[in-house]
């Protein structure tokens, strides 16, 4: 262990951490602009230099090892004069427009200009303009304002596995480049804005919005996903201008998904505003108390067994938990969560999580997926899928859809029959799954979202027995889900239901749930629909009752490890929408089965009461293993592919525009692909 | 590709193949190294591709060779765009460049080049129409000795060139013949312009030993002696060290 002193401090760090990780850990600042903690070191920027003793010249701190005895002056005269020289060459091509510039304000060459520059310039010669490169409708370019860190072409590299980006020409004439105009393909793209150091690469649908002072910063969760990832909504005078990644090691480490940082236009268009009620089979405008007396009216007299509710993928714990107990006091026990018609065992909490955890996947030495496209699915999954192959060269093996994915992976088979083999022991990953130390498989919706869902739940409850996928400290079977509201919903127990005898029943009532086949409900059904954006339900809706989208709430969303995380309100839902529990417990009231709690506190104590894991926020109690599913035979029809298109898959996303230009941009792109292109 | 030559003029070919002496050679320079790390080939390869394909690389020979050594379309694009004698537009059949570098250009560069443009009727960067001859602008050839220098199809150095010789060069090139390779006025190498004199003459006439050689069988023992006894030395012998000192 090295003991060194940097600026007359002491200290002893780990072998192999470079100066830059040493003088972070003292909490003294050095300025940089290549070096990031999550990416490789290129030590190209030179603006880490410091001085360390017996050494005749600075050194790049971010790419030298702390050694024994070593003396570092983070901020003596040579120092400073190093930066000094390091800010003004970078200034030389670097234009003056910070005032036009979308960094500004949050710009790492102008606050390091500031803090560690000259406060003129003395360059008076020409400067040199590069072309903007069209990345696509997410990110925009200002390639004169490019000082070279390659931070986006590591980015692409290391993280988002799309080798697109490069460092083409030299000299004067070097400038970051894609392939032949190459598009950015990535559903990370989004990434390189935040850890691009200056304005070159910006948000594009944020293009001249706002300038980062004037943004009031809402810690938040994301909800387009059953990631989690860990957000910070940006708003400014009750609009949600951006959302941006918080950084949160075990789930989404610093970075989010595109969809999770540009759908939020969607939030702004298509909006539910006020109640409605159909009238001689039109939507007419109504206020709350008609609504709910239209609601309590149809509701009396009619039979529990008669009356169903579904919950969509968007919905907050606190309205699914007074949902349920609403439903339990209207004596339905007909509810569901699984709007996608997936069939899998929702009786054990083994069998329905991500077990292994998503920090877990680094552990892993050989991953299954079985009907799965992480990539579509669970980016950040896929993104820490990709991190462990890099790291190890993990084995991975895929039955299900031939997909593209960032990493090499051996295809096994297309269907059941490829997992049925694996049980009994044969077929080429068998081996590689016996050897390995901390096996792991992946279950996608692919898989389950199937009639023989059950059976194949079972299955791969089979394979993941038999590969000793399980054992102190490890288990490595997982359920992968895409709805954010999935697991929240199955840890309280919103199932049971039969979706098709629901949609046929008396009355309905949909919890945001605009995934269910809604051709397919009763033509004399009451249809209730509480839910912010008018999609495809709120069309088929008898009664409208307009809830906050997850900016707009305080609320507890489950991700797909079982972590209870806190999405906290960032502006306040647009007319007279409200928030979705205080709608159910009004109603309740209304419906004369008043709801026994009246604040957020209440509601959560009951949640707690209903399942212990909501007792303790950002933690994930692992679950006993214990049998699921179902033994039978496995119809052999191959796995389906669940995700067609990345950017729309819930109500927010297909309202947006910038997600309706991604999928031109992106999607049709995709189709046209051939073999070769890699 | 830096800066002054930006052609849109031109088709890419769909295809490129590599042909099947080149691909020998193609396999030889992967053989070279070790598995996984093939892409240390990449140089070699985009240099057969480019005398393969008339002296310039097209962008699907750069795809084939990403292919042929597992690397990203961008890492190949990468190199090809970072070294500037790799050519990524079509160039004419005679590529030549122009060394116009201090030495090059103090012995009279800029006359050859003006030459070259008004024989040919284009100007630095461009092609005759026929496709026969590109000019190019390059810095230092490595060659001042013998400048100015004139580089085709980065192979063939001609040398010494002034506005009247280069042409003749030019017109054999045109002609199909090869015009002779080096110096082009008849001088051997590097030979200075007084002949054959150096150190080495200057050394035998003084009876000085050089290093590497025998001694001089006459005066050996004495001229070992004149360092340390210079009063000793004839008024012949002395010239040349009486400078040194």
């Amino acid at each position: 262990m090295p003991k060194l002193t940097i600026d007359g401090l002491e200290v002893t760090v780990e072998p192999g951490t470079s100066i830059i990780q040493a003088v972070e850990q003292l909490g003294i600042e050095i300025p940089r602009f290549c070096y990031h903690d999550k990416l490789s070191v290129p030590a190209n920027c030179r603006m880490c230099l410091v001085e360390v003793e017996k050494s005749p010249k600075p050194v790049a701190s971010c790419a030298m090892p702390c050694a024994d005895d070593m003396k570092v002056y983070t901020n003596s005269p040579m120092a400073q004069k190093a930066r000094k020289g390091v800010i003004e060459m970078l200034l030389i091509n670097h234009p003056l427009d910070c005032p036009i510039c979308d960094e500004g304000g949050e710009c790492d060459l102008q606050d390091q200009t500031v803090a560690y520059g000259f406060d003129r310039s003395r360059y008076r010669e020409e400067k040199r303009a590069v072309k903007d490169k069209d990345l696509g409708p997410l990110v925009k370019t200002v390639m004169t304002r490019c000082i070279h860190c390659t931070r986006c072409v590591r980015f692409g590299e290391e993280i988002a596995g799309v080798e697109e980006l490069g460092v083409l020409n030299r000299g004067e004439y070097l400038e970051i480049g894609t392939y032949i105009q190459q598009l950015v393909t990535s559903e990370m793209s989004g990434n390189i804005i935040d850890i691009c150091p200056v304005g070159a690469l910006t948000s594009k649908p944020y293009e001249f919005t706002a300038r980062p002072w004037e943004l009031r910063k809402t810690q938040s969760v994301d909800v387009s996903d059953a990631v989690g990832s860990n957000i910070r909504i940006d708003t400014r005078g009750g609009e949600v201008l951006r959302v941006l990644p918080r950084l949160h090691e075990d789930v989404n480490e610093e970075w989010i998904s595109d969809k999770a940082r540009f759908c939020i236009d969607g939030l702004k268009n298509q909006r539910l505003d006020r109640p409605y009620i159909r009238q001689n089979g039109k939507l007419q405008p109504a206020n709350w108390p008609q609504a709910f007396e239209e609601i309590a009216k149809r509701l009396k007299g009619v039979k529990g067994e008669r009356i169903g509710a579904v919950v969509g993928d968007l919905a907050d714990c606190e309205s699914i938990i007074a949902l349920k107990d609403f439903m339990r006091t209207l004596g339905s026990t007909n509810i569901e969560c699984r709007q996608d018609g997936a069939q899998f065992d929702a009786s054990e909490p083994c069998g329905w999580r991500f077990n292994t955890t998503i920090a877990g996947i680094e552990k892993a030495d050989a991953i299954l997926l079985i009907g799965t496209n992480p990539r579509t699915e669970a980016a950040l999954i896929n993104a820490r899928i990709r991190k462990t192959w890099l790291a190890k060269h993990i084995k991975i093996g895929v039955i299900g859809q031939q997909i593209d994915l960032n990493y090499p992976y051996k295809y096994l088979g297309a269907g059941p029959e490829t997992l049925e083999e694996l049980a009994k022991g044969k077929g080429a990953f068998a081996d590689v799954l016996l050897k390995a130390q901390a096996p792991m498989l992946i279950l996608g919706p692919g898989a389950v979202c199937r009639d023989d869902g059950l059976e194949i739940h079972a299955l791969a409850r089979k394979v993941a027995e038999k590969y000793n996928m399980l054992r102190d400290g490890w288990n490595g079977f997982n359920l992968l889900h895409t709805q954010a509201s999935r697991v929240g919903a199955l840890e309280l127990g919103f199932t049971g239901g039969d979706l098709d005898k629901m949609l046929k029943g008396d009355v309905l009532y949909l919890l945001g749930a605009d995934e269910i086949p809604v051709n397919r409900i009763g033509k004399d059904t009451f249809v209730i629909y509480q839910g912010h954006h008018g999609d495809r339900a709120a069309a088929r809706a008898d009664v409208i009752l307009p809830g906050a989208a997850y900016t707009e709430k305080n609320a507890i969303y489950v991700n797909n490890e079982g972590r209870p995380q806190l999405a906290k309100q960032a502006v306040f839902a647009p007319g007279e929408a409200r928030e979705d529990w205080k709608i159910i417990r009004a109603l309740s009231e209304i419906a004369g089965k008043a709801l026994p709690y009246d604040d957020i506190a209440q509601v959560r104590a009951r949640l707690v009461e209903a399942n212990p894991i909501f007792g303790a926020i950002d933690a994930i109690k692992p679950a006993t293993w214990k049998p699921f599913g179902k033994d039978g035979d496995c119809d052999k029809s191959p796995f389906g592919e669940y995700i067609a298109n990345f950017y729309m898959t819930d109500a927010i996303s297909r309202a947006s525009k910038v997600m309706a230009e991604c999928t031109d941009a992106f999607e049709q792109g995709k189709k046209e692909k051939t073999g070769t292109h890699g | 590709m830096s800066g002054a030559l930006k052609r849109t003029d031109f088709v890419q070919p769909r295809e490129f193949k590599f042909s099947k002496e080149n691909m020998k050679l193609v396999e030889a320079h992967i053989a070279k190294y070790p598995k996984g790390r093939q892409a240390s080939a990449v140089m070699p390869l985009l240099d057969i591709a480019q005398r393969q394909n008339d002296n310039w690389i097209p962008e699907a020979a750069m795809e084939e060779i990403a292919r042929l050594l597992d690397m990203t379309r961008i890492k190949v694009f990468e190199v090809a765009t970072f070294y500037t004698m790799y050519n990524l537009e079509p160039r004419g059949k005679h590529h030549l460049q122009f060394c116009t570098t201090t030495p090059c250009w103090l012995m009279g560069s800029a006359d050859v080049v003006k030459a070259c443009e008004k024989h040919l009727g284009i100007h630095m960067g461009e092609t005759t129409k026929d496709g026969q001859f590109t000019m190019t602008e390059v810095e230092c050839l490595g060659a001042c000795v013998n400048a100015p220098v004139v580089q085709r199809n980065g192979d063939e150095f001609y040398e010494d060139l002034t506005p009247d010789n280069v042409i003749p060069v030019i017109e054999a090139l045109k002609a199909g013949k090869q015009p002779k390779i080096g110096s082009q006025t008849g001088r051997q190498t590097s030979l200075g312009p007084l002949g054959a004199t150096s150190l080495a003459k200057q050394a035998h006439d003084t009876g000085n030993q050089i290093m590497g050689e025998p001694a001089p069988a006459k005066k050996a023992a004495k001229a070992a002696a004149v360092p340390t006894e210079p009063k000793d030395s004839t008024p012949t012998d002395t010239k040349p060290k009486g400078k040194k000192k």
